[in-house]
């Protein structure tokens, strides 16, 4: 030891230096550990129940005049599927491509495009938010989910609807997403075709994509095959009810 | 709440002891000021990893890669940020806790302060304080460092309850509620949020320009502190300190 006496200005810098080093290596290790991951996750599911009860379940997200649209909306995720079946679809134009519904329906089956097309539609102009912290506003047209739901008659003890998609992510997994029946009743849930008028362009989602507007853009599942309605997200790839959701632990609900 | 009145020990070795001391900072400020340290400090920490993300900033409703961003910034290095290397899953984990306690301590804290009269006796600014010849003295000494060294003073000068008062009510709300206009689901139900800062991407960067406010509050804060008795402030900070009971205006 040196003989030099402790100032306080040292014994305050060192203490600093000592406290915020072990503070980052402390978080790093909490960050790893499961139960203090649990307290973290309450206040998202702390969120959650906070929106679903306070909130209003049938609030609209905003709707914006056409000339506030992004000039170019970019796309994000599967830009271009490259699997074999996706990739004859794109060459045949969509041709035989069919929406399914499957799972806990009264009358499960399959729409065509054109089938989709002559249904009651909807149009929207609204804000895409990603995760990431971008913004892209775009029109879309679709079908409201509520009807699909409606016409294949879905059960009573259905309480999810999975969007299966033809997107092959890492691992040879294709992409999936749920909501539960609040958002999926919600007025301004569609299945969409169109973005900006025109038929959607394969970076985002061709020939369909699910758009819920009060979630983030993870939720906004494309190339959609196949709505699935089920009482329980157990049994769907690793539990947690989406893609992201399992291998990278997003949280499910995308409210924030 | 009642103010504590405790007279100093004869054998207090410093300036003749005043008659009457009470203590310095209420629990209630020193539970909220520490717990807002935590939270701020991992708050920041964490919305460095968030930002990582897509590190560019836009005005207005919309904004993503292909639109004209206002700043656009390298990722910041990983010993910056909570967890110690990107992961935008598990820095949302953390920042939306700790959002949740800061946003609530605050709460707490100011209804306290309202009740204990913490705001009306010592951050309320009165009118004499607000004299021109007042606010040039307190800026001249300020920029003198004539404080340097000295024993805090009765009250907070009028520089001190400024930006108080401005991290309090202005900055750490301006964070909370930049915070909620960027969450889809609160926006469709207080749609009056994205009016309030210019859409979603204008409260992004103000939440941007708050943050990085109270980071330069927070050096500054703890600049003052270390020329002005640092370990006398920080006991105070912590045990609640003493000090005079202050003349009735």
């Amino acid at each position: 030891m040196s003989d030099q006496p402790i100032t306080r200005r040292k014994l305050l810098g060192s203490t600093a230096a000592v406290g915020s080093g072990l503070f980052l290596s402390g978080c790093d290790m909490l960050n790893e550990n499961e139960a203090f991951r649990g307290v973290l996750r309450s206040a998202t599911d702390l969120n959650f129940a906070v929106h679903r009860s306070l909130g209003s379940r049938a609030a609209l997200a905003r709707e914006f005049p056409i000339s506030e649209r992004s000039p170019f909306f970019r796309g994000n995720g599967t830009q271009a599927p490259d699997n074999p079946a996706y990739q004859a679809a794109i060459a045949s134009d969509f041709a035989g491509w069919t929406l399914e519904a499957r799972g806990l329906f009264d009358r499960p089956g399959r729409w065509t495009l054109d089938q989709l097309r002559a249904m009651p539609q909807r149009t929207q102009t609204t804000r895409h938010d990603c995760v990431e912290g971008w913004s892209a506003i775009g029109t879309w047209t679709g079908v409201p989910l509520h009807m699909l739901l409606d016409q294949a008659g879905i059960r009573r003890d259905a309480r999810y609807i999975v969007f299966r998609c033809a997107d092959v992510m890492g691992g040879g997994i294709p992409y999936y997403e749920s909501i539960d029946m609040i958002d999926a009743r919600h007025p301004q849930t569609i299945i969409a075709h169109r973005l900006n008028e025109e038929p959607l362009p394969v970076r985002n989602g061709a020939p369909l994509r699910l758009r819920v507007e009060t979630q983030l853009g993870y939720k906004q599942a494309k190339y959609l095959q196949a709505i699935e309605a089920v009482a329980s997200l157990e049994d769907i790839g690793q539990g947690k009810g989406g893609y992201w959701e399992d291998v990278a632990n997003y949280a499910w609900y995308a409210g924030i | 709440m009642s103010r504590t009145e405790i007279h100093p020990p004869a054998s207090a070795d410093q300036q003749p002891p005043p008659a009457a001391m009470r203590v310095k900072h209420a629990w209630t400020t020193r539970l909220w000021h520490w717990l807002t340290v935590l939270s701020l400090a991992i708050l920041f920490m964490s919305g460095l990893n968030i930002f990582n993300a897509h590190p560019m900033l836009y005005w207005g409703s919309y904004g993503a890669n292909y639109d004209q961003p206002w700043l656009v910034l390298e990722r910041f290095p990983h010993w910056a940020t909570i967890p110690g290397y990107y992961s935008l899953a598990d820095a949302r984990l953390w920042h939306f806790f700790f959002a949740s306690l800061l946003a609530f301590t605050l709460l707490a804290f100011m209804i306290a302060s309202l009740i204990n009269r913490h705001v009306q006796r010592d951050l309320h600014i009165r009118k004499s304080e607000w004299a021109a010849q007042n606010i040039k003295r307190d800026l001249a000494r300020h920029a003198r460092f004539e404080f340097v060294g000295e024993t805090p003073r009765k009250g907070y000068n009028w520089l001190q309850k400024i930006s108080y008062i401005l991290t309090i009510f202005i900055l750490i709300p301006g964070m909370i509620f930049t915070g909620i206009a960027m969450s889809p689901a609160m926006d469709a139900n207080w749609t009056w949020l994205l009016d309030v800062f210019g859409g979603r991407q204008s409260a992004r960067s103000l939440h941007f320009i708050f943050a990085w406010s109270l980071f330069a509050f927070f050096l500054v804060h703890v600049a003052l502190v270390l020329l002005t008795r640092p370990l006398m402030q920080l006991r105070g900070m912590i045990s609640g300190g003493r000090k005079p009971v202050e003349e009735r205006a």
